[in-house]
């Protein structure tokens, strides 16, 4: 590129130009100039600008009204017989509803805490006076597979994916899964029905 | 580099276009005349079928896209509707689907060969760095189009894959719901990685103009890893590499072929067949092929370490499993870059090639007995082999006398 061509409006050539914004920023490099203050106030509003256009962008990925709605559910529970489960759906996500057997209750409060890689006895995983009913998301605490019931060495569930298993308080015994089978808040409204939410 | 370079404009017009925009010129140095080595094997002709790859995979895509239906509840019929309604849809989804396997078999061995001729080293460890953000961009990418048939393995892929961000501590499970757009993997999920996936092979396309431009500037390396001393060394790209290229691209399109018109599913999983339940989980996922040998890493830190639980442990390696690959050209410090020249490096690569392989085994087979140690072996020399044996080896090895110029090495010592 020619030089020339790249005349500057005020006269001579960019190459002088330079020379001399150069010469001036050396002197103002020793204090802080209002050109300075100026730059630096205007590049901080402008980041400011950016990050709050910005977040709206990122902020409509996260869970929308309609799936927020979905946020509360009540279920009768008097259709599930003793030794029955149902999986149920709760914020797009399996819940487990188990009717256990006094066999199954007993096995999990036989198990001494020691046992146990995430300690929890099996009142804390069940609601006073209805102990009979084991309510529980059905994510394995690992990945997030569902596990199968009824199966695994502790009589509880299996994950079919990583091998974890859980005894029948949903507990976990072996396997890579970090703690136990989640509990959703829930409530019993009444002896057959279970507000989960 | 421009020494074979011979354009000058013939017409006015050719000149009037270079003097405003020399797009024939640069065209005609970087495609046709750029001085490439004479000694390039056929190991080298993968980047020309990845560059063919994106090509069919952006066509296809495009094209899918026009019938393709991104919502929880039709997504799988759409598929279902290319394949059987849509005219000649079961040969373009089929070459989309048998697409991307053929683009990871292409670009592994193109890795590798890569690690065999230190082709990472410098003055090529930002061409290097660009290849393995592509890799990334690339898995990103079929893990989005994996999804998109909403099938069972769809679905389990989305959910198992999206939980492991879950483990990162404190910020895990807001990063988890912002990704999934709900509690759990569902419509929202779908219809965004159906953006992304559209999104990514353009990003993908554009790191691979910068990899060819940190490519063009030092130059390839070739199989002896001695650097281009004179044009005596080289041939220019046009028609000498075209040719080969083309050669190469029609063997490899023969099996892609085979897999499109003969047996579309058999890289797939039947359970894919089977639309989306949130309700039940496959008795045995796995991931798609290539994934293979990185999942086999997750699923082999069982065990907590220190603080850090399993899980956390597990999303730790499988991460850090791709991200030293970046950090290679800083952990292999011999000075000899290719490992025909380095009698020890040699047996310690096709174990790492063998190893690679068993972790892919290991990722299909169930997470029980023999197999959880095996893998947990075959991931400690993973690491092994970046962290221990390479540094080691710059150290202690004698590497063989290299040629003195690739001119000699191909022509014998009285023409060097």
């Amino acid at each position: 590129m020619l030089p020339g061509r790249l005349a500057c409006p005020g006269g001579g050539s960019l190459m002088l130009k330079r020379t001399g914004i150069s010469a001036l920023a050396t002197e103002a490099v020793k204090e802080g100039t209002r050109r300075d203050f100026l730059y630096v106030a205007t590049g901080a509003v402008a980041a400011v600008g950016v990050a709050g256009a910005a977040w709206p962008l990122i902020n409509q990925m996260n869970p929308d009204a309609s799936v927020l709605a979905l946020a509360t559910i009540e279920f009768d529970l008097s259709g599930i017989a003793e030794g029955e489960s149902v999986t149920i759906r709760w914020r797009g996500l399996p819940v487990f509803v188990r009717h256990r057997t006094a066999q199954e209750i007993e096995e999990a409060r036989a198990v001494p805490m020691a046992d146990l890689k995430d300690p929890a006895t099996d009142e804390e995983r069940t609601k006073p006076g209805h102990e009979q009913w084991l309510i529980m998301l059905a994510n394995c605490t690992h990945l997030g597979c569902v596990p199968v019931g009824e199966s695994g060495e502790f009589g509880g569930w299996f994950c079919p994916c990583h091998g974890s298993q859980f005894d029948t308080a949903g507990r976990i015994r072996k396997g890579p899964a970090p703690t136990n089978l989640v509990l959703p808040p829930y409530e019993f409204v009444s002896d057959t029905m279970v507000q989960i939410g | 580099m421009a020494e074979h370079s011979t354009y000058t404009p013939s017409s006015g017009l050719e000149k009037w276009v270079d003097e405003r925009l020399p797009i024939v010129r640069f065209a005609k140095e970087h495609l046709m005349d750029f001085p490439t080595p004479k000694n390039l094997n056929y190991w080298w002709t993968f980047g020309a079928i990845l560059a063919l790859m994106l090509v069919i995979q952006i066509i296809t895509g495009i094209v899918l896209a026009m019938h393709y239906t991104p919502n929880a509840a039709l997504a799988f019929d759409s598929v279902e509707h290319i394949r059987r309604d849509v005219n000649g849809g079961r040969i373009i989804q089929g070459v989309h689907a048998v697409g991307a396997s053929m683009f990871f078999v292409a670009v592994y061995i193109h890795m590798f060969r890569g690690l065999y001729y230190g082709s990472y080293k410098a003055p090529r460890e930002i061409l290097w760095m660009l290849g393995c953000l592509i890799f990334v961009l690339m898995v990103a990418t079929a893990f989005f189009g994996y999804v998109l048939p909403w099938g069972q393995m769809s679905f389990w892929a989305a959910t198992v894959i999206t939980n492991i961000l879950g483990a990162v501590p404190v910020v895990g499970e807001p990063i988890l719901q912002l990704l999934r757009g709900g509690f759990a993997v569902d419509n929202p999920t779908l219809n965004r990685f159906f953006s992304l996936h559209y999104l990514l092979p353009f990003v993908i396309a554009a790191v691979v103009v910068l990899h060819i431009w940190a490519l063009h500037v030092p130059g390839n390396n070739n199989p002896i890893g001695v650097e281009v001393k004179s044009s005596r060394d080289t041939v220019p790209f046009h028609p000498y590499y075209t040719m080969k290229d083309l050669f190469v691209v029609v063997l490899f399109l023969i099996p892609f072929a085979w897999f499109v018109f003969f047996a579309p599913d058999l890289l797939g999983h039947p359970d894919n067949y089977i639309p989306a339940n949130s309700q039940v989980t496959p008795a045995h996922i796995v991931p798609e092929w290539y994934f293979l040998p990185f999942y086999a890493i997750l699923r082999a830190i069982d065990f907590n370490i220190l603080f850090i639980d399993s899980r956390l442990g597990g999303v730790i390696f499988f991460g850090a499993s791709i991200v030293i690959l970046f950090f290679l050209p800083w952990l292999d410090r011999s000075p000899v870059r290719s490992g025909a020249f380095r009698p020890m490096f040699r047996p310690f690569y096709w174990l790492f090639v063998i190893n690679f392989i068993g972790l892919a085994y290991l990722g299909a087979a169930p997470a029980e007995g023999i197999y959880v140690l095996l893998a947990k072996i075959c991931t400690a020399y993973y690491f092994a082999y970046f962290l221990i044996i390479l540094p080691l080896l710059s150290r202690i090895e004698t590497p063989k006398p290299l040629p003195v110029s690739i001119s000699e090495s191909v022509l014998g010592k009285a023409h060097a």
